[in-house]
Formats: structure tokens, sequence, C-alpha cells
């Protein structure tokens, strides 16, 4: 045990702790990530459960997985968690917040999860102002089921389902679904951010940690919607989706808070 | 012993419910079963603090009770049949992620949006596994306002036993009817601690996930078959149901719910006119109580099952006697409910005529 190790390479060790810029934090599991190369989900639960180890929060935090890529979250997170049925998360999560209100709860949800089939239970969460965080990825598409067209899909923007490019006339619009739940007075905290940049990424993880802040004072309802990519369903490489998100996405999703409690 | 009362039938449900210790209730308004959420919001909260939240939907309210279930607090749904289709997703999540909760279906007639009036249409979808995949309910048949409120509390008991959802299969009638019951002393509502509950991952512990997925079909094949073994051990061990005159019977009435009250009565009537007959009762439908059926089959003459849909636990009867004897049916639907002087007269008409 010198310090000066020598490593497989023959070189000098340099793997020491002084020397670490970035640790997996206690609240990830060493098991591998599942998500393809680029994917935004990877970004996003890194700053999530780095906020959680952060707030010293992981024994009081029980967090909802979807059906949609992140449907294995709980593997990754390393907290106690639920798996919900396609976009019923927000449901299960009422459940769990309003038996055991003194715990942290949030769900982590894709478009499709949140915005189609789940309009009804994300709607109705936000509006009787359940203390609960959503964590909302917004790729534009269907990741899981691989590439079909969802609510939040651009117009004009090509799926396997909407094969022509997304015409508004016959399949409607982009939801913005953030938009709609910023009205609802039980919805405290509205905000929308990317995943795209280092810096984007840091700001993301602050509403992050301002929303379990709002969870803990009981001022209802928090979304952070996360404008993502989705580098294998967009067929692009992950440069060429981040400027996709950067080019087409956020255009039309713009970031910023849509709701923002008053703080004292 | 505890109070008696003359109660009706859904707010002695949603008595037994409080006095259950029951954490929380998750619904949506349905005729006709809307009295125990309407009972619930002035009573259950001032007294236990048990949570009553009323959904936007049922397909909500069973998710709500997923959530709180699989934190493992004792929760329970009511609704009717319309609304108990929409659960069937998630109570076959809770079946695959061995969940407990209580479920009542006070049922009314179908299909479709139906009528409000009382019918046992749904018993298939209760016992045959309403939902995708194989599970199974543990469902039990309350006949009387007392059974409502028994079956409460058997019902929190045997889901926690066995961490399955359990079904209360009523019906309209039983549900509006008022009789005296007597109810059982307040039970505390307790922390279960239940090693799996997702309450917050333990200091030095592993993180708890409640799921139903599975993507290794050589794992998922043997998590079938485990819960296949549940099933099988409720069907040795939770078998409930109720006889009468059977010792010298030549023939058995059978029926279940409110379709065995009015056999009883079809028996009585039909024993003044020198006929021998017997009633079996099931309590439980799943498991079914083949076993009594069996044993008497050689015995006797013949059974006439009557339900108050177009014969459904019928098939039940039949596949237990293996053809020892003859089963007839008979069967009013649309809300109708079958006098008992008319089952007398089918039954003449079937096996005496
Ligand atoms: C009731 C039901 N309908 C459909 C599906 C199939 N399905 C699984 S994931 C998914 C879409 C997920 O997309 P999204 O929520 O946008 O998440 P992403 O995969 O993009 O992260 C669908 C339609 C399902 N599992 N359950
Ligand atoms: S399919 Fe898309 S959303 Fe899913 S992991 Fe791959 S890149 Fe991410």
């Amino acid at each position: 045990m010198t310090d000066n190790k020598i490593n497989e390479t023959g070189a000098e060790d340099i793997r020491k702790p002084e020397y670490l810029v970035y640790q997996r934090p206690r609240t990830l599991t060493e098991t591998e990530l599942h998500y393809c190369p680029g994917c935004s989900h990877g970004v996003a639960h890194k700053i999530l459960m780095e906020v959680i180890e952060e707030l010293d929060i992981q024994e009081t935090t029980i967090g909802i997985a979807p059906v949609g890529c992140s449907v294995f979250a709980y593997h990754y997170m390393n907290i106690d968690m639920q798996e919900a049925a396609h976009g019923r998360a927000c449901a299960l999560a009422t459940g769990i917040k309003r038996t055991m209100p003194d715990k942290y709860v949030f769900t982590y949800q894709g478009d499709g999860d949140l915005a189609a089939i789940g309009t009804a239970e994300t709607i109705h969460a936000a509006n009787r102002g359940e203390n609960i965080l959503t964590v909302f990825i917004n790729n534009g598409v269907y990741g899981m089921t691989s590439g079909q067209m969802a609510p939040t899909t651009l117009p004009g923007m090509v799926t396997t389902t909407s094969p022509f490019g997304r015409d508004v006339a016959l399949q409607g619009h982009p939801l913005k679904i953030s938009d709609l739940v910023a009205t609802l007075p039980g919805a405290a905290y509205v905000t929308r951010h990317s995943v795209h940049t280092v810096a984007n990424v840091r700001k993301a993880k602050r509403a992050m940690k301002n929303a379990f802040e709002y969870q803990k004072q009981g001022l209802g309802y928090c979304l952070i919607e996360i404008v993502s990519n989705c580098p294998s369903n967009m067929k692009m490489t992950p440069l060429e989706a981040n400027k996709f998100v950067e080019e087409k996405m956020i255009p039309y999703y713009p970031l910023g808070d849509l709701k923002k409690p008053e703080v004292k | 012993m505890g109070k008696k009362l003359l109660m009706k039938g859904n707010e002695a449900l949603a008595e037994a419910m409080i006095l259950a210790g029951c954490d929380a209730y998750f619904g949506y308004p349905i005729t006709p079963q809307s009295e125990v959420l309407e009972y619930l919001a002035i009573h259950a909260t001032k007294r236990t603090g048990m949570v009553v939240l009323q959904a936007e939907s049922e397909v909500s309210a069973i998710n709500m009770i997923y959530g709180a279930a699989g934190a493992g607090k004792r929760v329970m749904t009511t609704s009717s049949s319309p609304g108990v289709s929409l659960m069937q997703e998630g109570i076959s999540y809770m079946a695959g992620a061995e969940i407990p909760c209580l479920l009542a279906n006070v049922n009314r007639g179908g299909p479709g949006l139906g009528t409000i009036q009382p019918a046992q249409g749904d018993y298939f979808q209760s016992v045959k596994g309403g939902g995708h995949g194989d599970y199974r309910l543990l469902v039990l048949a309350p006949y009387s306002v007392q059974e409502m409120v028994d079956f409460v509390k058997l019902g929190f008991e045997l889901a926690e036993k066995y961490r399955n959802p359990v079904m209360l299969l009523a019906d309209g009638a039983i549900g509006q009817m008022m009789e005296k019951v007597e109810l059982f002393p307040q039970q505390e509502r307790i922390d279960r601690k239940f090693p799996w509950a997702t309450t917050g991952k333990p200091k030095n512990g592993e993180r708890r996930f409640i799921t139903s997925l599975h993507f290794e079909s050589e794992l998922f094949e043997k998590v079938n078959i485990r819960l296949q073994e549940k099933y099988k051990k409720m069907e040795e061990e939770e078998v409930r149901y109720q006889t009468t005159n059977i010792e010298d019977a030549e023939y058995i009435f059978t029926g279940f719910g409110l379709g065995s009250r009015i056999c009883a009565k079809a028996m009585q009537l039909g024993r003044e006119k020198g006929y021998k007959i017997g009633l079996v009762r099931p309590q439980t439908l799943f498991p079914f109580p083949k076993n009594i059926y069996a044993e008497l089959a050689p015995k006797i003459k013949g059974i006439l099952d009557v339900e108050m849909n177009a014969g459904q636990m019928v098939e039940d009867v039949r596949l237990a006697v293996e053809g020892k004897t003859r089963v007839e049916f008979y069967g009013r639907m649309g809300g109708m409910i079958a006098s008992p002087e008319e089952i007398l007269d089918h039954f003449e008409k079937k096996f005496i005529k």
C-alpha cells in the first residue's frame, strides 16, 4: 500500500480519492444502466439521485417508476420504489404520500406515460395539490416501444406512426402539458429544463433540489419537465440528438419557470 | 360482544372498514355502493385518522390503493360492476406484485352500463381472473349485512396472510338492504411492519421495490409457479361454505349471496310439500367448495343452482360433481330477482314432473 502504486499499464496509478472529480452517489446502485449511449435518462437519473444524497433523504424518499424506457429505474435508484402501470404513477404517489405525509415521494415519467395514457392522473394529482414531485422526461417520442408518435412529438416530426411527419390536422398538436399544469392552483412549482449541456444539467439539478425543499414545506405539486433526446429513435448520434433538442425541441418547449412558489 | 345495530349493507361495510383499523380508502362514486364513500367521508377521518379520498376515476382509485398498499398500509376500495371493470388492470398488477388489499364489488346488472339493480353477473370476472394473466383473487360472497361486516375483517386478514388482493363480491340488494348487525370492537391502526413494504429504505438494509415486471422468462415462470402454489394453498386452507338440511336431502339447492337466501326460502316451501331439499351456500367463491358438492353428488337425485345471471357458478358446480348427479340451473338477469315460488316451480318442472 504505497502512495505511488503502479497500475496495470505500468504507469503510476493516479486513482486516489483526492483526485476524484466524480463519484457515483450512494443513492445509485452499481447496476449498469441499460439506456442507449447519450440518452438523457441516464443524466436525469444521476442528478436526481445526487440531490437525494445531498439532501440526505435516501431513507425517507419513495420513488415511482413508470412504464417506458425508465421502467427499471428501481434497479438503479438505491431507494424504496414502486413500479406503476403505464400512466398511473401519480395515482400510486398519491396513495403513498397521503398515507405517509412525512416521506418524500416522486414519480419519474416519460411523455407517453404522463401526457397520454396518464393525463388524468397527472392533472388531478396536480389539481389536488398532492405534495409530490414529478420528473417528466419529454423526449418527443415513445422510446421503449421503439419510436412511435408521442403526445409531445413536434409538428412535422417523423416517427414510426407518423412516417410522413406529424400532421397536426390529422394527429393533433403537441401537448404542452407543463403549461397546462401550471394553470392549476394545486401546482406549486412547474419548470422546464434540459440536460443537453453541462450548464443545463446544473440548472435542472438545482430545480430538483428546490422541488424537494417545496415538498418539505408542503407547498403542493411540483413538475420538472426535462426536454430530452432519444438518439436511438431520432436515428441520430448523441451529439446530433442534443443539437435537435437545442434547435427544434427547445424553441417549441422553452426552458424556464412556468410557475414558482412565493418564498418569504 | 360488539354493538347490535340496524344498518344498511353498504354503511355496515364502511363501518367495518373503520373498525378494522383500515388506513385508507380511495374510491369513485357509483350506484349501488356510493354510500360507502359517503359514510366514510362523515365518520372515518375524525374517528381514526383514516385517509378518505375521492379519486378522479376507478382507474386512479385502484392505483392509489396499489401505492398505499405497497407501502404496507391496510387499504380498501369499493365499486360496482362498470367501475370494477376499469380496475382490472390495477388488480392484475397487484396480484402480480403480491400486494394485499381488500376490494368490494356491489354487483349491478350488465353488460355495459346495464342497470343499477342487483345482479350476480360478475362471478366470472371475480373468480376466473378479470384482468390479464394467470392470477386469482380470494373471493368472499356475503349473503347478509352481517357478513358484509364479518368479511371485511376476515378479508383484510386473508389479504395480508397471502399477500393477495381479496374481493368481496356482494350485490346491489345486499348493499342496499337494512338488517340487524353485530359489530366487532375497534381495532387500532397499526404499523404492520411488512418487510417488503416501501416505507423508505432501511438505513443499513437493502432497498425494497414493488414490481410485477420480469424480463427473464425462466425466472418469470418460477414466479408464476410460486403464485400458483399460493392459490393451491388457498384452495386447501380457505374454503368456506354453509349447509342446511343436507343430512336427509335428496335434492340440493345452491347459490351464493342473495341467490342463496331466496333458495333457502324455496327450500322451506319445498320441504312443506314433502320434498327433501337441502342447501349448500359457498361463502368463498374462490377457493370454490368443490368437495361438498362431490361428496353429496352420489347420494342425491339432483342439484338446482340459482343465480342472478345466465349461469356462471353453475359451471363450477358441474365441474365439482363430475357428472355424478344432474345439475339444473335457474337464473334471472337484468336486475330481476327470482321469487321462492318460481324457483320451486322450476325445481318441480325439472325434477318431479
Ligand atoms: C396499458 C399499456 N399500454 C401500452 C403499453 C406499451 N408501452 C410501453 S412503454 C410505452 C410508451 C412509453 O413512452 P414514454 O412514456 O414517452 O417513455 P420513454 O420510453 O420515451 O422514456 C408504451 C405505449 C403498456 N405497457 N401498457
Ligand atoms: S430508446 Fe431513447 S429514451 Fe429509450 S434509452 Fe434509448 S435513447 Fe433513451
